[in-house]
């Protein structure tokens, strides 16, 4: 077995654009959830918002991309609102119900046979990224990272950009969650009324949390669009936001580092199986499975080490114990 | 009383304010801090509340019994905004305050605490405390996002936050998370954290529930402290013993409305408050001629028995013939 080939690549995945897409999705998330405790099971629908905007604003209408960068954050902060009006004064669970129901809605209007010239139906948006990739400081070429992993140079300007948002994300969350800005929301998560008796306007704190996040969410999208150089609708399904959970609890919600390292962990892991499974059935190591069946298998060995996390590890790898303990009481 | 021992002067104050009032429901106090009118709260068919008129002395401490399902903690929801009254309006210093949400009438300084205690788990106590504080400029976004402009106000918070937590003999558990209280002190935590809003009337929802009887002393002693800082209370008790010991006025409530009001050491001989716990025709006959009627129906059951007696013995005894 090529355990180098292995590795690189595994390791390619977690610093990758896949990793950078998840872990701007998950601290969309982690202000959410893991903050607000706002259970907003819909941000598939942010990501698809922000990179249907930059592809269709430049695909289909011929405008420049950073008007589609804009037009995305704008409509980011109206969906928001939209999902919110009517379910933050609710109980948590309908905020639940809206949010995945309406990121389905968004999947279906952008794939539609009915509008298939503006978003381009099931195959998409593509030619959208020119303007992006023309910024491009790296020369042509591949660039090796010793001691073994490697990218090309769109890969490395993709990276460059997804890393700094993520870096300047999470700087920005840094700062306002020690504030008491971060205190009220904190507040919010462990019991509302609370708040409510202690002067709080506890329906627009929630509202700038729902919205913050989708933001971030459709940042997300824009390097999910570009990184591809394509929008395609089904890949903004529910899965995405599971994913996008699944890396927020790895890591350990209501923490700075939680999405970041959950993240790349989380993408490490997933094409470290892959790729061993690969090689394992390629050099006859394994002989009772052929390389189809890899997929399926690949999600059931993350799923049973996730589960076995969450027994052992129910705070992810940033949390405290101390607080998961408290709800035991 | 002297006027070097506010303590003294503040209770004889609130006592005298009440001295020589009727003892009927709604009757006019001299400076009624909280006036309600006809607030009327209805599930389907059942009314929970329908208080005519109540008014609330200011700088006194105020009780507010009844038995269970009187409707006293849905009243106190309504007048908090936590909950939406079907009719009725009420002001607070003159300001109306029917239809005002929670979170402004906790600005306008109407704090209130909760019968099951919400204390923020995951938070420490130190930042339960600093959460209580009012116009922070540090909870606007922007704001947050720069310490500079919130670190001198915060630090402001923390020393007035720490001075109350030595008062409730938290101090010591500053910077335990509040999930790891124990019950009463969640309810000194509770309290304490009100007054970091700087109340003028504070409404405690059964502050004595599940509170072990040694810390029950504490938190009368602080309750008591609240009248002597110019406060208002109003409370929510089951304990007899602290309405008595504590309130300078009692208000009686009984399937939604104010059926009684007066002083604490008599207000429980008082016959409609009687009524109200006890049942109205618990033991007594309804009139005279009632009376009479079941003297002459029990004597004739009596009776019957009797015969009834001696005839089965008479058979008892042919049969063994």
């Amino acid at each position: 077995m090529d355990w180098i080939l292995i590795f690189s690549r595994a390791v390619e995945a977690g610093i990758g654009s896949e990793a950078v897409i998840y872990c701007l999705a998950a601290i969309g998330l982690n202000v959410q959830f893991g903050y607000t405790g706002l259970l907003n099971f819909g941000q598939a629908a942010f990501v698809a918002v922000g990179a249907y905007s930059i592809a269709t604003t430049v695909a289909t209408f011929g405008l420049p991309l950073f008007l589609g960068v804009g037009i995305g954050l704008v409509l980011a902060v109206l969906l928001a609102l939209l999902l919110g009006i009517p379910t933050l004064r609710l109980r948590a669970d309908y905020l639940a119900i809206v949010t995945i129901a309406a990121a389905e809605i968004v999947r279906l209007v952008v794939r539609a046979v009915a509008l298939k010239d503006t978003f381009g139906g099931t195959d998409g948006l593509q030619e959208f990224a020119g303007t992006f990739y023309g910024l491009n400081p790296y020369p042509e070429g591949n660039y090796v990272i010793p001691p073994f992993i490697g990218f090309d140079h769109r890969t490395m300007w993709i990276l460059t950009v997804g890393w700094i948002l993520v870096i300047a994300v999470s700087l920005l969350l840094f700062l306002v969650m020690r504030s008491p800005w971060g205190r009220v929301l904190k507040a919010i998560r462990e019991d509302e009324d609370a708040v409510r008796s202690l002067g709080k306007n506890v329906f627009s704190y929630k509202m700038q949390s729902l919205v913050i996040g989708g933001v971030i969410g459709s940042l997300a999208g824009f390097i999910f669009a570009l990184s591809r150089s394509s929008a395609q609708a089904d890949l903004y399904s529910t899965d995405f936001t599971f994913f996008a959970y699944t890396v927020l609890i790895l890591g350990g919600a209501a923490r700075i580092l939680g999405p970041i390292v959950g993240a790349a962990i989380f993408w490490f892991l997933m094409i470290f199986v892959k790729t061993g499974l690969e090689e394992a059935i390629n050099k006859n190591v394994i002989n009772f499975l052929n390389v189809n069946q890899v997929g399926a298998i690949q999600y059931m060995i993350i799923g049973l080490g996730l589960i076995l996390l969450l027994i052992y590890r129910p705070q992810g790898i940033f949390g405290d114990k101390r607080e998961i303990a408290l709800d035991a009481r | 009383m002297h006027a070097d021992n506010p303590a003294q002067s503040r209770k004889a104050a609130a006592l005298a304010a009440f001295e020589g009032l009727a003892t009927e429901p709604g009757v006019a106090k001299p400076d009624p801090i909280l006036v309600v009118d006809k607030v009327v709260r209805r599930f389907g068919g059942l009314t929970a509340v329908d208080v005519g008129h109540v008014e609330i002395q200011r700088g006194s401490i105020t009780a507010l019994i009844g038995p269970n399902g009187a409707g006293k903690t849905t009243f106190f929801n309504q007048l908090t905004g936590f909950d939406t009254a079907d009719a009725g309006e009420w002001t607070f210093n003159g300001q109306k305050m029917n239809g005002v949400p929670a979170y402004k009438v906790a600005r306008h300084g109407m704090v209130r605490t909760f019968q099951l205690t919400k204390a923020l788990s995951k938070l420490t106590v130190i930042e339960n405390m600093r959460l209580g504080a009012q116009k922070q400029r540090g909870e606007n976004f922007f704001a947050g996002l720069i310490p500079g402009l919130w670190r001198g106000e915060e630090a402001a918070i923390t020393q007035r936050a720490e001075d109350l937590l030595t008062r409730f003999k938290l101090i010591a558990k500053k910077d335990d998370f509040a999930g790891s209280l124990s019950g009463g002190q969640r309810k000194l935590l509770e309290m304490a954290r009100a007054l970091m809003v700087q109340p003028e009337l504070v409404m405690l929802d059964e502050p004595m529930a599940g509170v072990n009887p040694a810390l029950t002393q504490s938190l009368l002693g602080h309750v008591k402290n609240l009248r002597e800082e110019g406060m208002t209370v109003l409370f929510v008790e089951h304990d007899m013993d602290m309405v008595r010991d504590i309130s300078d006025w009692v208000i009686v409530m009984a399937q939604g409305a104010v059926i009684a009001e007066g002083p604490p050491h008599s207000i429980m001989s008082d016959a409609r408050v009687i009524d109200a716990y006890l049942g109205a025709h618990h033991d007594a006959p309804l009139s005279a001629e009632e009376e009479q009627q079941q003297l002459e129906e029990a004597e004739a059951e009596l009776a019957a028995e009797a015969d009834a007696d001696g005839d089965s013995t008479k058979e008892a005894g042919n049969e063994r013939v």
